[in-house]
């Protein structure tokens, strides 16, 4: 039917006096856009297939090609918009729900940009990290209420299990399934590298990554995909995945296609079955629940490893966090709603949840009202997109701050939000060999450490200039950061004053 | 009057620089107050005239048993509601006008009163709580609920005489050379706003504690935060109020020593931690794994009085100036040597304390909180 | 010795390396001016398919057997290096039948050519080397 018939979003530009017809761009190409016609003795492209990777714009040696969004247009409406009404015929023809990947790309408020940091100025020197010793280190987990001595007056220094992270910084969970196998190589190496964590995600850890332990928080999820008791004592830490910014409410989905090989093998699901985990745990269905889960890990695991349980950004997400706190948990991970995703129904992406800057606010509040803040350590992700965002979170109140986006970025991601078709040109949200191994782990581990330390040395020239040189003591610094263009609402729930009061 | 950091526009925190100067005998020898005034004139220029203080300890014998609440009222009316107050909770042993010398350099004084106290023993016995937490718990209670009344002073056998004005002004305003005390310090305050109250001056005190404080933190939404969890209420939005309290948090309430009290506020690097023998590596992590939200940076020097003993502390990285001199058994510690020596210009040991490193002096006879005599430098 | 390596596990196949070599021997200033409607003649080769592929050029033998061969003394080794003289060849390819790795090939002109490490051309750091996209081609010395 030709009303199904959608004009390209993108256009793909030769510039011909440039092009060598070299045909990389052809043989990089996984959705085929281009090819070398013999007749006319020249590179041709087939639009329509392009998702605007930028991976044979990154590749061409000439610079021949680009990528530009299509003028072809509907009637102007800023109701009905373009987008807007090609999905309603994508859903006219399909009848299906609609997916879309990676975070909500809507036009919704982003906290981060409307707060501005402080600096000294006279009564209190700024510190130059250059030249003083400038800190990092955070560590997580529970802190208890009263020191204990021992018979000759020495503090007993005994803790619940910690974890010790070099910077505030760890790379969030991506599900190998989800993410190649060199994906998450690359995370678990450069978590090592760094002092840091990454993540299992909700796939099970491959074998070959078991080594990398020390660095690793395994994931547990509402489909139990690949848990098992030397998967449970394999990482530093556990992770009760309840929700995800990008999809609260919903479990994982991962298409069939992706279940290959060692993916199936490590999720322990035949190969080519669809892993869609339930939308709650079906053990959890009261927060009495989550602290039996809670408890039954921690047996599982000796009590050696801090257990962190993730929720989505909802709206009663203060009382929620209130809950977790008191359920046993040592950290609380809270994912914002521009969280990313390797697929999602895009309706639930762009419409559910809350954003992560007014979730942390009230959340940090709320513990510290109920003076429980330090018994747990609070981590947050879901967009955080450079280091003002992370110090930003820091002085909301955040512990640490969770990666992913970013950390794919770093990986070769161009955010082109088709991550479900499985086809990814970077090796990164693929499963086929062809392409897993574009991403060749020992750049993309390198990269990876590349973006943590320039992110921490930022990080330390700001504190620097507000005359801090502990991370400790920016943490919930509230005075540190002002509001623009925020409504009394919005400052009073961030806990922040208007810039120029 | 305002209090500070209140004012039309709404509240706002307030930096300030200052002096503080300190005079300890180690032999329990008292001194009256007339040395330490002489010692903090000196550093005239580090003040503005918007706040001077002085705590004595050892000054009430008479009364040692008793808290001493000294008030500032800014009318009659908060007066009786004090009154009836302390009445309903406390033996009042003796009540008086707190003797002043009017002078032109010292205007807008309030009302200021001093009670000798003991909790009621019904009021107590209810409670349930001990001696001190419920003196602590009475004076927050009149501090935040009775307009137009402040508890600035609340120890037993000490007080701190503060108002508006230069130091040396308040001295003789309070004539400190009449009372006689083992300890003095002193402070001298240069606010960078224009306050209008009393009560923002140091000494600030609760309990025995005392704090005088040179420095503008750069930790302090961080720090407050932190403490209000645990009952807290930091009204006057200083830092000074901030760094009493997280004293008497981790020394009455936690049961630190002072020497893990430095460790916790001025924690060493962790490189420097780092380099420790094991046990002691342990035991500084943990302290500041534990305490990590009430690592005070930014520039300070403190120096915190108690019963028997005076305490000395820098920031980590040393961003003010303190001079610790010593003859014979007396100690003076002050934020420049010139105020050591103009009242004694012939000491066997000066030294400057290094960032971080927390100079403890204790009374030779008293055992107790540091459990050893004399000066104690912890890192 | 530095030597150029290759991984055919980073191997994409994308034949870049061949318009680098081919592009770094022209002695041109662009690659458009140097390549654009011409057939390509690199010293580099990819070999394999869409499964496994891999790079092959000079491997600069310690003892090679090509300059043994050379019947006009054309070939000859420069500090480690293999290097052919054009003006001495006389294009007889007895070279081209016994190298094992098949990295010697005629040229443009019909002489034979050879990878030569980019010594005369690139600052001494292989073209394909820098060009490869996934560091599957690696210039470095090996025990």
């Amino acid at each position: 039917m030709p009303i199904d018939f959608l004009y390209p979003e993108y256009e793909v530009v030769r510039d011909a006096s440039r092009c060598i017809a070299c045909r990389a761009c052809e043989r990089q190409c996984s959705n085929e856009v281009h090819a070398f016609d013999e007749e006319l003795e020249c590179m041709v492209s087939d639009e329509s297939r392009c998702v605007n990777c930028h991976r044979c714009v990154s590749i061409c040696p000439t610079r021949a090609l680009k990528i530009v969004k299509t003028d072809h247009t509907f009637r102007e409406n800023a109701n009905w918009t373009g987008d807007t009404i090609r999905e309603l015929y994508r859903q006219a023809g399909s009848g299906g729900v609609l997916l879309s990947s990676m975070g909500n790309p809507k036009p919704l408020p982003v906290y981060w940009d409307r707060l501005l940091l402080n600096a000294s100025q006279v009564t209190n020197p700024s510190i130059d990290p250059l030249r003083e010793p400038m800190e990092t280190k955070t560590f997580l987990g529970k802190k208890p209420t009263k020191i204990e001595r021992d018979e000759d007056g020495r503090i007993k220094t005994e803790l619940t299990p910690q974890l010790e992270l070099s910077t505030p910084i760890l790379f969030s969970a991506m599900s190998y399934g989800s993410i190649s196998y060199n994906a998450h190589e690359s995370l678990a190496r450069a978590a090592e590298a760094l002092g840091i964590y990454y993540n299992t995600g909700e796939g099970g850890l491959h074998q070959d990554f078991y080594k990398y332990g020390a660095n690793t928080i395994v994931q547990v999820a509402s489909g139990r995909f690949g848990v098992h008791k030397d998967y449970l004592s394999a990482g530093a830490a556990i992770e009760i995945k309840m929700g995800q910014g990008a999809k609260p409410g919903i479990g994982g989905h991962l298409p069939g296609t992706k279940i290959v090989g060692d993916v199936s093998r490590t999720r322990m699901i035949p190969e080519g079955s669809d892993a869609i985990s339930p939308a709650p745990h079906h053990d959890i269905y009261s927060i009495e629940d989550l602290r039996q889960l809670v408890f039954s890990l921690k047996e599982a695991s000796g009590y050696k490893k801090p257990v962190i349980v993730k929720i989505a950004a909802v709206h009663n997400v203060a009382a929620i966090a209130s809950g977790i706190a008191r359920s046993g948990a040592d950290i609380i991970a809270i994912d914002g709603f521009r969280g990313g995703t390797g697929a999602a129904p895009t309706r639930i992406r762009d419409n559910v949840g809350i954003p992560i800057e007014l979730a942390l606010a009230a959340v940090d509040q709320r513990l510290r009202d109920e003076g429980i803040r330090n018994t747990v350590s609070l981590v947050v992700g879901g967009s955080v997109r450079s280091s003002a965002d992370v110090v930003k979170a820091i002085a909301l109140g955040a512990d640490a701050c969770y990666i992913g986006t970013a950390a794919l970025l770093a990986l070769g991601c161009h955010l082109c939000r088709s991550c479900q078709t499985g086809k990814c040109n970077w090796g990164i949200a693929t499963q086929r060999p062809d392409l897993v191994k574009r991403l060749n782990p020992d750049i993309g581990m390198r990269r990876l450490v590349n973006l943590v330390n320039a992110w921490t040395h930022e990080i330390k020239e700001i504190m620097g200039g507000m005359g801090i040189n502990s991370i400790e003591a920016l943490r919930g610094n509230r005075l540190m950061l002002r509001g623009v263009g925020l409504t009394e609402k919005e400052l009073e729930i961030l806990g922040v004053k208007h810039a120029g009061e | 009057m305002l209090k500070e950091g209140r004012s039309a526009a709404g509240e706002n925190r307030i930096p300030a620089g200052c002096a503080v100067s300190s005079i300890f005998s180690r032999s329990g020898k008292r001194l009256d107050g007339s040395e330490i005034v002489r010692s903090i004139s000196i550093m005239h220029e580090r003040s503005n005239g918007l706040g001077g203080g002085f705590a004595g300890y050892g000054i009430y014998p008479e009364y040692a048993e008793q808290y001493a609440f000294h008030v500032f009222y800014n009318h009659q009316k908060a007066k009786e509601e004090c009154e009836a107050f302390l009445n309903r909770h406390f033996d009042l042993v003796n009540l008086s006008k707190i003797p002043i010398r009017k002078m032109p350099q010292i205007t807008d004084e309030p009302l200021i009163w001093r009670y000798f106290v003991t909790p009621l023993h019904t009021k107590l016995m209810e409670s349930q709580l001990d001696e001190d937490e419920f003196v602590v718990r009475c004076v927050n209670r009149v501090n935040t609920e009775i307009d137009g009344a402040y508890i600035y002073s609340s120890g037993k056998n000490m007080g701190v005489f503060k108002a508006v004005g230069f130091p040396e002004d308040v001295g003789r305003f309070y004539r400190l050379e009449e009372y006689a005390g083992y300890c003095w310090t002193a402070h001298g305050r240069y606010p960078t706003n224009t306050p209008g109250w009393w009560g923002g001056a140091h000494p600030f005190a609760l309990l025995d504690h005392t704090i005088v404080h040179n420095g503008e933190i750069s930790s302090y939404d961080a720090n407050r935060r932190c403490i209000e969890m645990y009952g807290y209420n930091c009204n006057l939005l200083t830092d000074t109020e901030v760094i009493t309290y997280i004293f008497d948090y981790l020394v009455r309430r936690q049961g630190l020593t002072l020497e893990e009290v430095a460790n916790v506020i001025a924690a060493p690097f962790w490189t420097t931690i780092q380099n420790r023998p094991p046990k002691e590596r342990e035991r500084l992590t943990y302290l500041r794994n534990v305490y990590s939200s009430l690592l005070i940076t930014g520039p300070f020097s403190i120096l915190v009085g108690f019963t028997g003993g005076l305490m000395a502390l820098n920031d980590r990285l040393k961003l003010r100036s303190m001079v610790v001199g010593e003859k014979d058994d007396m100690v003076y510690i002050a934020s420049e040597e010139s105020a050591i020596r103009v009242v004694q210009p012939d000491l066997d040991r000066v030294w400057s304390p290094a960032g971080g490193e927390a100079v403890i002096y204790t009374l030779d006879r008293v055992k107790g909180k540091t459990a050893k005599g004399g000066v104690n430098r912890a890192h | 010795m530095k030597r150029v390596y290759v991984d055919e596990k980073w191997c994409l196949g994308c034949h870049l390396c061949e318009y680098y070599c081919a592009f770094a021997n022209s002695g041109r200033s662009s690659m458009v001016k140097a390549l654009k409607n011409r057939k390509i003649h690199p010293r580099i080769r990819i070999e394999g398919d869409n499964q496994i592929s891999f790079a092959v050029s000079c491997r600069h033998c310690t003892d090679p057997i090509c300059v043994k061969s050379c019947i006009a003394g054309a070939l000859s080794v420069e500090e480690g290096v293999v290097r052919i003289d054009e003006e001495k060849c006389v294009g007889c390819e007895t070279c081209v039948l016994v190298c094992p790795y098949g990295a010697l090939m005629p040229s443009e002109s019909g002489v034979m050519q050879k990878c030569e490490l980019c010594i005369e051309n690139a600052g001494g750091k292989p073209a394909c080397v820098a060009g490869c996209p996934n560091k599957a081609i690696i210039f470095e010395e090996r025990a």
